[in-house]
């Protein structure tokens, strides 16, 4: 079995920092260690990791990394940043938090936004209680390794009955040299009754290949209000690998959009657990890809409470050879009565050599509920490009629009306009998105539920 | 020059090779209307998809000019651009691309053909405006997407509208005027007569089952089309004659002549 990998090339100067040397820490490392060491790298032989080969990092001997990335790193953050559109800003740079470039903001009663650091030196108790608590490293290997390897990472805290009106951006960029890796940590806690937005955004340099491997927590307390946006940008070389799971209090409302355009491969498991009644999810996703990009996504709607929705809409845009994988997984069990739980995966295929590898799974164990689960994948539908050029619109032009279309049902469902941002600047300079097609607010909609 | 001159058409379905259109024979002249009624399957939509571009069909043999050119050597959108336009049978739904941004693009490419001066945001909207006066359309509609959302007959509204905003030199109605009520009917028919009537250049084909369309929109040249072939034409009267008796007697008739 492979060992927790040793750091390549550190500094004489470092020592366990303050974060490391701290008992949580500790302890959240070894936990990942000892299960990372029972299950290894995940191999294609294992069901859930069958249509994604990770040979290239599990053989590729990446190392923590350890540069601060200088001058590409402030430009990539200047890149990236939501300035004065974020209530706070956290920007990580190969892993480790910089405050130099960083807004710490002011939430004021709201709540607090830390770097982990500075979050176990103030809320040791309660970074006990949930650092680690809900992503369970014993069913992911990655999330072990990740976990066997945690650093820093950014701690939200959103107070009891807050609103948190402006997002939460947590912004991590990759400026490392190749074969070196990052364990980004995320918690975030949502109090009781409260709303906030909050957005991570994985960003890297190009050529080089580098492994962000992500832990991501979510706890929300009874009737607490989520809106969470994940915009993974890496660089195209890069491997992105990451574990989202969210716990739902009883009345409790999530919403996510996970967005994916850059990376060689991708990997990503949201996992959501109702664990009271009446807590609502929703899962928005957006693959754009091309080249020879492989994008993975693989979420688990656990129902285990009564009177629970949830709703999911996956997209792809596949260009190039590229290939993208979605299994979504329902689990109703038992006692989860009247669960409605609809789950829809589209893709758009622009070329003969890109490939849609769509999965449902359902498990239900309950006898009044709704499940439904409804996959297409096509071409552009040649009906509609013929409508349009029909009219005298150029054949390409109509494709755009075509494909615009498809990815703005996703889009327009974004809250946070600098993200929708990334997605229509990347259209643009892909897809030949035109300036006046851009979605503004008024021409937003808010579609909970499909 | 006629405005469209076809020839000895023959076209079929790429692929499945059923040959559809079997020798058509037809020509418009600038200024006229035309009326093509047929039994379903002998042809008259395809004959229209085929004119447009439409490349499920290819074509065997035959020609086809249009204002000179050779129509069949252009891409749908360059027919567009030349000044044809298709009244779809099945107007198609676009879910996600607005009717707006969609008409703008395709005027302006008209125009730039042309050598015209592209239409700012401002100066379309005063276009289309108008156009939408003459044909009593919401003012919501610009903002929607495609098609979506409206009923068969208002589809077949929006095909005219687009017609009137488009402007074309040659309108080819295909089945306009099924699923319209009397006065959404009437108010169609207004609009094509409107566009007819604005240039003396401007020539339009319909394509109907039924009479009742003609005497809105009446025709100067009513054809019969029965098994990929337009076998007969007549004047409007031919139309309430083939309301009144059906399509067998000319079948008899052709059959008699052959």
């Amino acid at each position: 079995m492979t060992m927790a990998l040793e750091p390549k090339g550190r500094s004489e100067k470092s020592h366990m920092t303050a974060t490391e040397m701290h008992g949580v820490i500790a302890n959240l490392r070894r936990r990942g260690a000892d299960a990372f060491a029972k299950q290894g790298w995940p191999t294609t032989k294992m069901e859930e990791w069958r249509d994604t080969n990770l040979s290239a990092i599990a053989t590729g001997k990446f190392a923590p990394a350890t540069s601060d990335g200088g001058a590409a790193a402030v430009e990539l953050a200047k890149r990236y940043a939501f300035g004065a559109e974020a209530a706070v800003e956290l920007v990580f740079i190969n892993g480790r938090f910089d405050k130099a470039l960083s807004n710490l903001g002011q939430l004021g009663n709201a709540g607090e936004v830390l770097a982990l650091n500075a979050a176990l030196e103030k809320h040791p108790a309660l970074l006990e209680k949930h650092l680690g608590a809900y992503a369970d490293v014993n069913l992911h290997p990655l999330a072990a390794l990740s976990t066997s390897h945690v650093t820093d990472g950014a701690v939200v805290v959103i107070n009891k009955g807050a609103t948190v009106a402006k997002p939460i951006h947590l912004l991590f960029l990759s400026v490392a040299e190749d074969t070196t890796a990052t364990a980004p940590r995320v918690l975030v806690i949502a109090g009781e009754n409260s709303e906030s937005s909050v957005v991570e955004t994985y960003a890297g340099v190009d050529g080089k290949r580098y492994h962000t491997n992500a832990v991501t927590e979510i706890y929300a307390e009874k009737h607490a209000r989520i809106d969470h946006n994940k915009l993974q940008q890496e660089g195209n070389a890069a491997y992105h690998t990451a574990l989202m799971q969210v716990n739902l209090s009883e009345h409790a409302t999530f919403i996510s959009h996970s967005t994916s355009i850059g990376s060689k491969l991708t990997r990503n498991d949201l996992a959501v657990f109702f664990g009271g009644e009446y807590a609502e999810a929703t899962l928005n996703g957006l693959v754009l890809a091309g080249g020879d990009q492989h994008i993975d996504n693989h979420t688990l709607l656990h129902h285990e409470k009564a009177n629970c929705p949830s709703h999911e809409l996956y997209k792809h845009v596949l260009d190039g050879n590229s290939t993208a994988v979605f299994k979504g997984k329902i689990f109703v069990q038992k006692d989860a009565q009247k669960t409605d739980s609809k789950q829809t995966s589209k893709s758009l295929l622009l070329t003969d050599t890109a490939y849609m590898n769509s999965q449902p799974a359902l498990e239900i164990y309950a006898d009044d509920v709704k499940c439904t689960h409804g996959s297409t994948t096509g071409p552009i539908d040649e009906n509609a490009v013929f409508y349009l050029v029909s009219r005298g619109v150029s054949l390409a032009q109509a494709r755009h629009l075509m494909t615009y279309a498809f990815a703005a049902d996703i889009t327009r469902r974004i809250k946070v306009a600098p993200v929708r941002a990334r997605i229509e600047d990347f259209m643009a300079a892909q897809h030949g998105l035109p300036q006046d097609l851009r979605i503004t607010e008024e021409a937003r909609y808010d579609v909970k539920l499909l | 020059m006629p405005l469209l001159e076809v020839k000895n058409l023959h076209a079929e379905v790429v692929g499945g090779g059923r040959k559809i259109l079997k020798g058509v024979n037809l020509t418009i002249n600038k200024g006229e209307i035309h009326a093509i009624m047929g039994k379903n399957g002998s042809g008259k939509s395809t004959l229209c998809q085929v004119l447009a571009g439409r490349e499920v069909y290819e074509v065997t043999e035959g020609t086809a000019t249009f204002n000179g050119k050779d129509l069949l050597d252009l891409a749908p959108e360059e027919r567009a651009r030349e000044g044809l336009f298709l009244g779809f049978q099945y107007p198609v739904e676009i879910p996600g691309v607005s009717t707006s941004y969609f008409l703008k693009a395709a005027v302006n490419e008209v125009r730039k053909h042309k050598g015209e001066a592209e239409l700012d945001a401002m100066q379309f909207l005063k276009l289309v405006q108008e156009k939408m006066n003459l044909l009593g359309m919401d003012k919501s509609f610009m903002n929607r997407a495609v098609n979506e959302g409206f009923s068969g007959g208002e589809k077949k509204r929006n095909e005219v509208f687009q017609m009137a905003v488009c402007d074309p030199l040659l309108g080819l109605l295909d089945e306009t005027d099924s699923g319209l009520d009397i006065d959404a009917l009437k108010t169609v028919s207004n609009g094509v007569n409107a566009i007819h009537r604005s240039s003396p250049d401007k020539a339009i084909l319909l394509v109907t089952h039924y009479q009742r369309l003609l005497d809105y929109i009446v025709p100067d040249f009513v054809h019969v089309m029965i098994d990929g072939r337009i076998v007969k034409t007549g004047g409007k009267d031919l139309a309430l004659e083939l309301e009144a008796k059906g399509y067998d007697w000319v079948e008899d008739e052709i059959g008699a002549a052959v």
